[in-house]
This record gives structure tokens, sequence and C-alpha cells, in this order.
């Protein structure tokens, strides 16, 4: 199989296996993640079960527009990434290189937004430490509330840098014509990487801006 | 090349239920449920994630050994959220005797 050489490494039987292997190595590396935000899930519930007045005010305080907007914003930026990685199983090479640009800006846009939302929250006197400040009896355990807020996001935010990164690693190997219809994994499992921190945001939105809205 | 390739309009309805499932957490969020309320964000934050799972990460056509891979992701963070809620939330059901405080 001369066109599989450059592809199939020689570990492999055949292509189909050395897929198999990248998915599988991909999602034993999400599952490593997926225990990395549940401790600050599960540390985000029990202090909103335990501090739930002051967990319910200061989760007002955060700006629902700003944040539906960029949920919305995320969600456009795993389909075109989706999309990218569509294109790349059929081969159209451009069209990969737009959809990972598309979905670099997409994300640049999220996280723009988000340093506007941290602006708001350092203006405010809401960022945790000495200058922290907030009204009413509750200020204390709504420190806590903001030190999960910028710990979460602040990961959250960092996954998406390193995710473009690693868009723009894809966008050079594209250009290099390194894949093909036969071999594109790699695109595959930066589309799993970002879908999966689309899903981190999908918990995180409702969980610190809507749940105590009402 | 057995791998399956998505259908584009598949992307596309995924891509519009997810939107509307937007709007509707947003929307229920400002209707006063009680605690039904995170129930409701919850779930809908559930079925989203679900979504993007199937489709977007296309584990709904991949092997049985990849769903045990994805599934024992889930059922892990499930033993620590079940174990360390069983704990915390049950620790004020029996009265502590005298001399424990």
């Amino acid at each position: 199989m001369p066109e599989h050489s450059t592809a199939l490494a020689h570990q492999f039987d055949d292509i189909d296996q050395q897929h198999e292997s990248a998915s599988l190595g991909m999602w034993i590396f999400l599952a490593t993640e997926i225990m990395f935000f549940g401790g600050m899930f599960l540390g985000y519930s029990l202090y909103r079960s335990v501090y739930h007045p002051a967990w319910a005010e200061a989760s007002r305080h955060l700006d629902v527009v700003l944040g539906g907007i960029n949920t919305g914003v995320l969600l456009c930026s795993s389909l075109t990434m989706a999309l990218a990685v569509h294109a790349a199983q059929l081969g159209g090479r451009r069209t990969v290189v737009a959809l990972l640009i598309a979905t670099i800006l997409l994300g640049s846009v999220f996280l723009g937004i988000k340093s506007v939302e941290y602006y708001q929250k350092y203006e405010e006197h809401f960022i945790p430490g000495p200058h922290f400040h907030f009204e009413g009896p509750n200020g204390t355990h709504a420190q806590i509330f903001f030190s999960f807020y910028f710990v979460m996001t602040g990961m959250h935010a960092l996954h998406m840098i390193i995710g473009i990164g690693i868009m723009l690693v894809m966008i050079a190997l594209t250009l290099k014509r390194r894949f093909s219809p036969e071999y594109y994994f790699p695109v595959e499992m930066t589309g799993l990487y970002w879908h999966f921190v689309d899903i981190v945001w999908v918990f995180l939105f409702p969980l610190l801006y809507l749940v105590d809205r009402s | 090349m057995s791998e399956h390739i998505v259908e584009k309009k598949i992307y596309y309805s995924v891509f519009g239920s997810l939107m509307a499932l937007l709007g509707a957490t947003i929307a229920i969020a400002y209707i006063h449920l009680g605690k039904l309320n995170v129930m409701a964000a919850l779930t809908i934050a559930f079925i989203k994630a679900v979504l993007i799972i199937l489709y977007f990460m296309h584990v709904r056509y991949s092997s049985r050994l990849l769903w045990i891979f994805v599934c024992a992701g889930f059922f892990w963070l499930g033993i620590m959220f079940a174990l360390s809620f069983s704990d915390f939330l049950t620790r004020g059901w029996l009265p502590l005797p005298a001399g424990w405080e």
C-alpha cells in the first residue's frame, strides 16, 4: 500500500487501528481533564450547599448578558470546529484552514468578552485579596465564591488559549500538506479537545451565572 | 476507509438544538422554581453535553471500546461526587453525642 506509507505508523496493522488508538488515547487524556475540572465543580457545589445565601447574592453580580453571548460564541466555535474536522475527512485543505481560523477568531471573541467581564469585576473590587469589597454580611463567603469564579473561568480560559495554540499548529500542518482523507487524526483530536472545553463552559455558565437568578 | 463521515446537516441541527437549549436555560433561570431551578439548569447542561459528545465528538459512530473509555471518565466523576455528597449532605442527620462537639 504505497499511498499509506506516509500516514500509517509502522506499529499499527492498518490505518483504522491507528485511528482507534488516537481516539482512545485522547479520551484517556480527556478523562484526566474531566477529573481535573470535576474537582473544582465538586468544591464549588459543596461550598454552594454550605454558604448558599452568599453564593446566590454573589452570583447575581455576574453579567448574564455577557455570559450568555459568550456561551453562544463558544457553541458557534464548536460548530466551526466540527465542520473543520468534516472538511479534513474529505480532504478540503482550504476549507479546513478557513474553518480553523474561524474557530480561532470565535475563541478570541470569547476571551475578549471574558477579559471585559474580568475588568468589570476588578473595578467592582470583586478580585479576592486585600482589596476585595462586598457590601453586606456575606462578604467573607462571597470572596470564596469569587475565588471559585476566577479559578474555574481562568482554568477554562487557559485551556482555550492552549486550544488556539494547537489550532495554529494544525493550520501550519494542513498548509504543509501533512493531512489527507486517509490521515487527518490530529485535526480530529484537536476537535475533541475543543469540544471538551466547550462542555466545561456548558456547565460553568448555568452554575456560575444562572442557578440563583429567580 | 471505515471511518464514518457525519453529514453536515446533522452538525447544523445539533448546533440549532444547542442554541435553543441555551435560550431555554436562560429563560428558565428567571422563572422562580425554588430548588427545581438547579435541577432544570443541570438537566439542560447535561443534554447539551450529551449532544456535543455524541455528534460533535463522533462518539455515537465510534467503537464499543471507545464507549467504555468515555463512560469510564464520567463514571469516576460520578464516584467522586456521590461519595463526597453522601458525606457532606448527611452530616447533620444524626445528633452528636455529648462530648463529641
